[in-house]
């Protein structure tokens, strides 16, 4: 495109910020970029890391929490959990130890061991950070599930995983899992965390956890064990199940040194939700692996809360999202500058590219740039980041970490070429290699088969790298939409619409949005008999809601005669955006006449 | 407005959002998203469609006031009669 062509090559209007040395409270990990990448390798890299004792392998849960309880840390604070209703919890790394063992018990007493999957769905409760620790300790293979995910979405996924085991609360049990139990032929153990009602078929965590030894030593594990089975979304088909092993949590603790700056005494926030990845690979991994404090904060946004919580509990270190980034200027940088956040060292981003207004908005109110990074389900860890000790190009997602491979490349029939020259758009491509890759698209090699060529990963993601090796964020390369740091499939949605019985075609597309990002829309085509009104638009809203969830069901939804599909059947949704956005429409020779 | 006028376009402007929403069983004093499958965009068109719809202003530092029925009710009733007495707010 030639608006693309004539940007310059740093692509933005938005002076770098340099950060001068006197502003270093401490000095960051990586100063000399080129030098640390030269010297890297992931050998040495996992001497950073005890392994099993004995010499019996790799396994997360060690590394993260019984490494720690053992030694000098054992009384630290490994988890401070905040309540909506003002409690807090303190969980040391003795405490962790003890809970993820008895966890970890109570898996073996019902029979569930290596390989093993185990899934979550709960809010930011600590039940569910010591069920993820218990689960990998036991060998067994932990997947979170979004917990504001409707029925239709946690049933996908777990029938995928296949998960003979579910950690839930009552309350959503009762809301979204109990009607299904009959479809989830998989599932032989729910186990409920927290007082309330009792219901058939069910188990109360706590009661086990109380019987259970609290002693367990984790059994041999190869570093190529899987661990973690996280759900993203394509432009078709059924969600599809990322696999990671033990072996990734080399890359979570060397990414987070690196691209999070994470330094002994650091008390760290992580704001994702352990449904998504970057709340596992940061909010429970990492900062346990490097033996810090983690925050864990069970309510939703809010700007005075998010304040009072950075001031308070005095975090050094912030990750956070742009959707949050973009509601807080809303409410003004002055909220922010009446606290005191002498505390705060870095701050970071992630799940969507985040704006340059909002990078610098961090210096107007915080004093410092919000540092953006690049990654994805698949890939694990961060790959690709603004560091503590460089310059921030606003809107740049940064340079690839040490260890990291990245090019800009162009898909030709099944080869790829790699481009070379600074500027240009391409699609954004890793080499293979780092531990946290996933090692498989779970039940479905094809798709996974698909993700390579030439001996790179091919990401989805459309961006260019400028002369100077950062790298810029275009777009994606296919039809999944990114709202809220979330990707939303859109088959997932128009699979939905279409099973109301007045709707006989669906299309979802991402239309732009200034907090999110993207906002989900859809556009419906009636069956015959049926017409458009506000009644029926608001009983489609509510029917998608319903089962798919607030994070995932449309926002908006329009009234279309037909939906636009190629000789092939295929749903043209860059049509539909187009026209949608009023922009061209490019070559419809291809569309199905209607 | 009174009280009562007040509270039917708070829970109208609540399920404009999000229709599922069965309008008698809103419960007064417990925040909107405990009660109901709401997600932070959401709550930003409610707030939103209540500024629209009632021509009050709502700074964001005031957004807690609304997370419940009981709150948002309160609050909207302060704000639209201190507009009132010289009703020539520019």
């Amino acid at each position: 495109m030639a608006s693309d062509a004539s940007l310059p090559a740093s692509g933005t209007r938005w002076p770098a910020i340099t950060k001068p040395r006197s502003d270093w409270n401490v000095v960051p990990n990586l100063v000399d970029y080129d030098r640390t990448r030269a010297a890297f390798s992931w050998e040495n890299a996992r001497r950073d890391l005890d392994g099993l004792p004995g010499g019996r392998g790799l396994n997360i849960a060690h590394e993260a929490v019984d490494r720690h309880a053992a030694g000098r840390l054992a009384t630290r604070v490994a988890i401070r959990w905040l309540s909506k209703d003002g409690q807090r919890r303190e969980l040391t790394y003795a405490d962790l130890r003890e809970g993820t063992s008895r966890f970890a018990n109570v898996l073996q007493a019902l029979g569930i061991g290596n390989g093993d999957i185990v899934a979550a769905l709960a809010g930011r409760i600590p039940e569910l950070y010591i069920a993820a620790l218990g689960t990998i300790k036991n060998g067994s293979v932990f997947t979170p599930l979004f917990s504001a995910f409707g029925p239709e979405p946690i049933q996908t996924r777990i029938n995928i995983a296949k998960a003979r085991v579910l950690v839930t609360t009552p309350a959503l049990y009762q809301k979204k899992v109990e009607a299904l139990r009959g479809s989830l032929p998989s599932l032989e153990h729910v186990l409920l965390v927290g007082a309330g009602a009792s219901f058939a078929g069910t188990r109360d965590l706590a009661a086990l956890m109380a019987g259970a030894d609290s002693q367990f030593v984790i059994p041999p594990t190869d570093p190529n064990d899987v661990a973690l089975l996280h759900f993203t979304s394509g432009t078709t088909g059924k969600p599809k199940g990322a696999v990671h092993v033990h072996e990734a949590v080399v890359a979570h603790h060397a990414t987070a040194r690196f691209a999070l700056d994470f330094h002994d005494d650091d008390i760290f926030w992580c704001t994702a939700d352990p449904g998504w990845i970057t709340g596992t690979s940061y909010g429970i991994i990492a900062p346990l692996t490097h033996g810090l404090t983690s925050i864990v904060d069970e309510a939703d946004f809010d700007a005075e809360r998010w304040y009072t919580i950075l001031e308070k509990e005095r975090v050094t270190v912030w990750y956070t999202a742009p959707t949050a980034i973009r509601m807080l200027i809303r409410t003004g940088a002055a909220a922010a500058r009446a606290r005191d956040f002498r505390s705060l060292r870095f701050l970071s981003s992630v799940g969507e590219p985040l704006n340059p207004e909002a990078v610098r908005w961090g210096v107007e109110a915080f004093g410092r740039p919000f540092h953006d990074n690049w990654w994805q389900t698949e890939t694990g860890g961060i790959m690709i980041a603004n560091f503590a000790a460089s310059e921030v190009r606003p809107g740049s997602m940064g340079r690839p970490l040490p260890g990291i491979d990245a090019a800009i490349v162009r898909r030709v029939d099944n080869r790829i070429e790699v481009i070379d020259e600074p500027g240009i758009q391409g699609e954004l491509a890793l080499k293979p290699g780092w531990p946290s890759m996933f090692r498989a698209y779970l039940s479905d090699d094809v798709r996974y088969r698909r993700c390579f060529a030439d001996g790179y990963y091919l990401t989805g993601d459309l961006a260019r790298r400028d002369s100077d090796g950062y790298y810029w964020f275009v777009g994606r390369a296919d039809d999944v939409i990114k709202s809220s740091g979330h990707l939303i499939g859109p088959f997932e949605v128009e699979s939905v619409l279409v099973e109301h019985p007045a709707v006989a075609e669906a299309g979802v597309i991402g239309k732009p949005d200034p907090i999110a990002l993207e906002i989900v829309k859809a556009f419906v085509a009636l069956k015959p008999g049926f017409e458009p009104s506000e009644t029926l638009r608001r009983e489609l809203l509510a029917f998608t809601r319903v089962r798919l969830g607030a994070a995932v069901a449309p926002k908006e939804l329009d009234f279309r005669p037909s939906i636009p599909k190629n000789r092939a059947g295929k749903i043209m949704r860059r049509l539909l955006k187009a026209r949608e956005l009023g922009l061209p429409e490019g070559d419809t020779s291809t569309l199905e006449a209607s | 407005m009174t009280a009562n006028e007040i509270a039917h376009v708070v829970v109208d402007a609540l399920t404009g959002i999000a229709p599922e929403i069965d309008p008698a069983a809103v419960q007064s004093s417990i925040n909107f998203r405990e009660q109901f499958d709401l997600d932070s965009v959401d709550f930003l068109n409610f707030v939103l469609a209540l500024h629209e719809r009632l021509g009050i202003d709502i700074p964001e530092a005031d957004y807690a006031r609304l997370y419940s029925l009981e709150s948002a009710v309160r609050y909207l009733t302060e704000k639209a009669s201190a507009a009132k007495p010289s009703g020539s707010e520019i």
